[in-house]
C-alpha cells in the first residue's frame, strides 16, 4: 500500500491561502486512493502558478512549455501507455495558450487525465483576464472590464463528447480526490476543471463565492446521459454543479496502436528482416 | 544522342504525369541505369504546369541536367515551354490531338483515340518511350502491373497497343547500353531515404503537421509504422507535433519531426524545450522558398541561419545537410544516435529538390546501422535520482520514467541537479556551462566536409546539402577543360570545425561557395566561424535546383572561365 508520505512534502511557492493547497492535497489522495506509487505516474505541466505543482509531489515531471502539457503527455503516453499520466496546468495554460491541444486531446481521446487548476485568472504573470475569467471582470490588463465572452470548457469537452467531463472544488477535498481518482481510472481522456480561488488576483471568485455556489450532482444524476450532461455543463450561476457531468467508453487512443499492446516503445527493436522485406520490394 | 539524355515529362496537375515518371524511373533502374529525377510541380491539384524530368545514364550520374532529350508531352503548353531547351535530335511524344508548333524536331504523335482511352496517354507514352530506348516489354509490363495493381487491366491493353505502334513508327533509338549492374539497385528520393534511415537507426514515435516538401518522410513512415512498430501521429499542429515528440522522447521512445521552414517557425519553442530539457530531438526541416508561404513546392536553402538559430536562449545543437539520398539514409540514423547521445535537438536540412529527387542506390541495409538505444546508464535502485547530475562532459545519465523506481523530473525552467525548478543563480550559471560542455562531443562527432579532386586546385566549390551533385558534375566538366577544379561539400553545417577544412580553402585558388539562397548564408557562416572569406559566390533563389549548367554560367558571367 503506497501512502500520502511517500508523495513527499515540499516548500512551495504559492501564496498563504491558495486554492492550489487542496488540490496538491485531493492529488496526493486520489494517488493513495487509485493505488499508485510514485514512479508509476508522470505529471506533465505546463508554465503557471498551477504547473509549479508536480514539483510538489513525488513523482516522474516533466515541466514543459506554457500551453504545451497536453501533446508532451500524448506523446508520452504513446510511448508509454503503461505510465499514468497527468497533465496538470491553469486555466491560461490549458484553455487558452493550449486551446488547440484541448480540442485534439478531447478527440483522440487519449488516456491521460487532465487536471486543471481554474482560477479564472492569470495567476503567475499577475493577474490579467484568462479565457474562463467572466465578462466585466477588470484586471490592469483590462481596465474596461473583459470584453470577451468566458470560455466554457465543460460544455465544449461533452460537446465534443469527451471520455470523461468533471467539476472539482477545491475548497471540496474529499470530493476533490473522489473525482481526481475517478479521472485517473477512466482508461480514455478525463479533464478535471477544478475551481480555484486566487487570493491574490481574483477576488470575485473567492472560497465564499463558491462555497455558496457549489453543489455537488444529485445521487440519480446518469454522467452517460449526454444532453442532460450538456444541460448541467450549461449551469453556471447561483448554483454551479460539481461531480461527474458526463462519461463514455470509447476506446482509448493509445488502445487503437497494436504495437502499444507490447508494452513502452522503447523495449521495441529494430525487425532487420522486415525491413529487408521493405527494401526489396523497392528495388 | 547524348549519353545521358533526359526525359522531361510535362502536363498539368491531375493528367497522371508521376504514374510515367514513376514508373520509367523504376523501369531504367530496374534495367541497369542510373538515374537522377528532378521534380517540378506547381502548388495546386489540378492545372497548371508540372514537370517530372529524369536523368538517366549508364555511367554514374549525381545532377540534374537543362537540356531535353526525350519530351513527352501532355499537352500544347508543355512543348512551348520546353522546346528551347530540347537537344536538335531530340524527340517529341505527344498525343494527335495535341496543338503545338514543334519546329524541326522528331514527333511521334500517339494516335491515342485508336490505342485505347484518351486518359491513358501517360501509360502509351511510357510504352513509346520505352520502346525508343530499347527497354525490355516485359519489364515494363511487370513493373506496371506492380505500380498501378488496381487499374492494370485497362493499362495493359493500353501498354500493349502502344507498344506495337512503336514497333511501326520506325524512329531512330538511342544507342543507350545499362551500365550492366549486376546488383540490383533500389530507387528512392531523398525523403523516402531519411524515413528508412531513420527507422533503420531505430526510430519508435514521430508526429508532424503536414507541409510540402516534408510531408512524405510521415507518409513513408506511415507506410512501414505498423509492420516496423512505429507509432506516428499527424498532430493539431506544429507546436503539438514537436512537443509530443519531445514527450515520447523522454519517455525513451527515440522521436522525430519533419516539416518545412514555415512549420519549422511555429518549432522553435519545441527546440529550446528539448535543449533546456535535454531531450533528444531530430527535426528535418525540407526547405521552400520563402519568406511566409512563399514558393511551396519550390526549392531553395535560405534556412540555414533560421535553424541555426532557432529555439530561445543558448543550447548546443547539430545541423545536418545531405547531398544524395544515400547520405539522407545515413544521417537520420546517425542524427537520432547522437540527438539521443547528446541529450538535445539534431536537426536536418534538405530541401524540395533532394527530397522528390528519385535516384539509383544500392538497397539500403539495416544491418550496417547500429540502432540507438535510449540511454539507461543508471542503475534503478531507490533514492533521488538526478537527471542533471554536473558531469565533466556535460553529459548526466538518464534515467527512463516507467522503466524502474527513480523519479525522473525534467524542466524547462532552470533547474537544480535533481531537476527541480530553481532559481539560485550559482545552480543557474553551473547549468549553462553544464549544457554547453556538450558542445566538445558535437565538435568531435562532427563530420568532416568531403573533399572530392586534386589537391590544392585552382578553383574549389563550396557547397552544403542537396547541392552535391551540381557542383561535383561542374567540377568534372571544368577538370575536362583542363582546369584544376575540386568541390569540398558540408553534410553537417554546424558546429562548424574549423582545423577540419581550412587548410584546404587555404590552399586553394578561388573558393567559390554554391548555395541555395539570395545571401549566401553558408559563406557568411564560414567567414563568421572560421574567419574565411570566399572570394566568389554563387546563389540561385529563382525556387529551382542549382544545376552543372547553372554553375558554369555564373562563372563565365563572373568571367572565371570562358
Ligand atoms: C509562451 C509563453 N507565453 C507567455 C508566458 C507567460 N506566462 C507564464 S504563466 C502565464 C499565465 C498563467 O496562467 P494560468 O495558466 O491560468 O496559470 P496560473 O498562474 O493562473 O495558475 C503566462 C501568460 C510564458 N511563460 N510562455
Ligand atoms: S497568485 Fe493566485 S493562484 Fe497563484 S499562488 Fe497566489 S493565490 Fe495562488
Ligand atoms: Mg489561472
Amino acid at each position: 500500500m503506497v501512502s500520502e508520505e511517500e508523495f513527499g512534502r515540499y516548500e512551495t511557492a504559492w501564496c498563504p491561502g491558495c486554492g492550489n493547497f487542496s488540490i496538491l492535497k485531493a492529488m496526493k489522495k486520489a494517488l493513495v486512493m487509485s493505488g499508485l506509487a510514485p514512479y508509476e505516474v508522470l505529471f506533465v505541466s505546463g508554465i503557471g502558478q498551477a504547473a509549479k505543482a508536480p514539483h510538489y509531489l513525488n513523482a516522474h515531471v516533466f515541466n514543459g512549455l506554457h500551453g504545451r502539457a497536453l501533446p508532451v503527455a500524448t506523446g508520452a503516453k504513446l510511448a508509454n501507455p503503461r505510465l499514468a499520466v497527468i497533465a496538470e496546468s491553469g486555466d491560461g495554460c490549458t484553455y487558452g495558450e493550449g486551446g488547440n491541444h484541448f480540442l485534439a486531446a478531447i478527440r483522440r481521446n487519449i488516456n491521460v487525465t487532465l487536471i486543471v487548476h481554474d482560477n479564472q485568472v492569470y495567476g503567475l504573470t499577475k493577474g490579467q483576464a484568462s479565457p474562463t475569467s467572466e465578462e466585466g471582470f477588470v484586471t490592469k490588463a483590462q481596465p474596461h472590464g473583459v470584453l470577451s465572452a468566458p470560455f466554457n470548457p465543460l460544455a465544449v469537452a461533452v460537446t465534443m463528447r469527451a471520455g470523461f467531463v468533471a467539476r472539482g472544488f477545491s475548497g471540496a477535498v474529499e470530493e476533490l480526490a473522489t473525482l481526481i481518482s475517478l479521472a485517473i481510472a477512466h482508461p480514455g481522456f478525463a479533464l478535471v476543471d477544478v475551481l480555484q480561488p486566487c487570493v491574490s488576483f481574483n477576488k470575485v471568485n473567492t472560497f465564499s463565492w463558491y462555497r455558496k455556489r457549489c453543489a455537488t450532482l444529485p445521487p440519480d444524476y446518469d454522467p452517460t446521459d449526454w444532453e442532460a450532461a450538456l444541460h448541467t455543463a450549461l449551469e453556471w450561476g447561483e448554483k454551479i454543479p460539481t461531480g461527474v457531468l458526463y462519461r463514455n467508453d470509447r476506446p482509448s487512443f493509445e488502445s487503437r496502436f497494436p504495437v502499444l499492446d507490447k508494452g513502452p516503445l522503447t523495449n521495441v527493436r529494430v525487425d532487420r528482416e522486415s525491413y529487408g522485406e521493405i527494401i526489396a520490394a523497392m528495388t | 544522342m547524348d549519353s545521358s539524355p533526359t526525359i522531361l515529362i510535362g502536363g498539368a496537375a491531375g493528367q497522371g504525369l508521376l504514374t510515367v515518371g514513376q514508373l520509367l524511373s523504376r523501369v531504367l533502374v530496374r534495367s541497369g541505369f542510373h538515374i537522377v529525377v528532378t521534380q517540378d510541380y506547381m502548388s495546386r491539384i489540378r492545372g497548371g504546369h508540372n514537370t517530372f524530368s529524369i536523368r538517366m545514364s549508364s555511367a554514374p550520374i549525381v545532377a540534374p541536367r537543362e537540356t531535353v532529350n526525350i519530351l513527352i508531352a501532355f499537352d500544347g503548353e508543355s512543348v512551348r515551354k520546353h522546346l528551347s531547351h530540347m537537344t536538335n535530335d531530340g524527340i517529341i511524344v505527344m498525343a494527335d490531338n495535341v496543338q503545338a508548333e514543334t519546329g524541326n524536331h522528331t514527333c511521334l504523335r500517339i494516335p491515342v483515340a485508336t490505342l485505347g482511352k484518351p486518359a491513358m496517354f501517360n501509360i502509351m507514352a511510357a510504352a513509346i518511350v520505352a520502346t525508343l530506348l530499347d527497354l525490355d516489354d516485359g519489364l515494363v509490363d511487370k513493373t506496371m502491373r506492380e505500380e498501378l495493381p488496381d487499374s492494370f487491366d485497362e493499362a495493359a491493353a493500353a501498354l500493349q497497343a502502344a507498344f506495337s505502334w512503336a514497333r511501326n513508327t520506325g524512329v531512330s533509338r538511342p544507342s543507350l547500353r545499362p551500365a550492366g549492374v549486376s546488383a540490383p539497385r533500389m530507387m528512392v528520393n531523398g525523403n523516402e531515404a531519411l524515413a528508412l534511415g531513420a527507422i533503420a537507426g531505430g526510430l519508435r514515435f514521430a508526429a508532424f503537421y503536414p507541409m510540402t516538401p516534408g510531408t512524405s518522410v510521415m507518409l513513408t513512415l506511415l507506410a512501414h509504422a505498423d509492420r516496423m512498430g512505429l507509432v506516428v501521429e499527424q498532430a493539431e499542429d506544429e507546436i503539438a507535433a514537436v512537443t509530443m515528440a519531445i514527450g515520447a522522447s523522454f519517455t525513451g521512445a527515440p522521436s522525430l519531426v519533419s516539416t518545412s521552414g514555415g512549420g519549422f517557425a511555429l518549432m522553435g519553442e519545441g527546440v529550446s524545450l528539448a535543449g533546456m530539457t535535454e531531450t533528444p530531438l531530430v527535426v528535418i526541416i525540407a526547405q521552400r522558398p520563402g519568406p511566409a508561404t512563399g514558393l511551396p513546392t519550390r526549392t531553395e536553402q535560405a534556412d540555414l541561419e533560421f535553424v541555426l538559430h532557432a529555439g530561445h536562449g543558448e543550447f548546443p545543437r547539430a545541423i545536418l545537410a545531405p547531398g544524395s539520398p544515400e547520405q539522407c539514409f545515413e544521417l537520420a540514423a546517425h542524427a537520432l544516435d547522437l540527438a539521443e547521445r547528446t541529450q538535445g535537438p539534431v536537426l536536418i536540412l534538405t530541401d524540395q529538390f533532394l527530397a522528390d529527387s528519385y535516384r539509383d542506390v544500392a538497397p539500403f541495409r539495416a544491418e550496417t546501422i547500429t540502432p540507438v538505444y535510449p540511454l539507461e546508464l543508471t542503475p534503478h535502485d531507490e533514492g533521488v535520482y538526478a537527471r542533471y547530475a554536473l558531469t565533466d562532459t556535460g553529459i548526466s545519465p538518464r534515467a527512463l520514467p516507467g522503466s524502474g523506481k527513480k523519479l525522473v523530473v525534467a524542466d524547462s525552467d532552470e533547474h537544480t541537479e535533481d531537476g527541480h525548478i530553481t532559481e539560485d543563480l550559482t545552480i543557474r550559471t553551473k547549468m549553462v556551462e553544464k549544457r554547453l560542455r556538450k558542445m566538445e562531443l558535437l565538435r568531435n562527432e562532427c563530420i568532416r566536409p568531403a573533399f572530392i579532386g586534386a589537391d590544392n586546385p585552382d578553383l574549389l566549390f563550396v557547397c552544403w546539402g542537396s547541392v552535391l551533385g551540381a557542383v561535383t558534375e561542374a567540377a568534372e566538366e571544368l577538370s575536362a577543360q583542363g582546369i584544376k577544379a575540386a568541390s569540398l561539400h558540408f553534410s553537417q553545417v554546424w558546429p562548424l570545425v574549423a582545423e577540419s577544412f581550412l587548410p584546404l580553402l587555404e590552399r586553394s585558388g578561388a573558393v567559390v561557395v554554391v548555395e541555395g539562397n539570395a545571401t549566401g548564408q553558408f559563406a557568411r557562416l564560414l567567414r563568421r566561424e572560421c574567419g574565411f572569406m570566399a572570394q566568389v559566390r554563387i546563389n540561385r533563389y529563382d525556387g529551382l535546383p542549382i544545376t552543372p549548367e547553372f554553375i558554369l554560367r555564373q562563372l563565365a558571367e563572373k568571367e572565371l572561365i570562358s
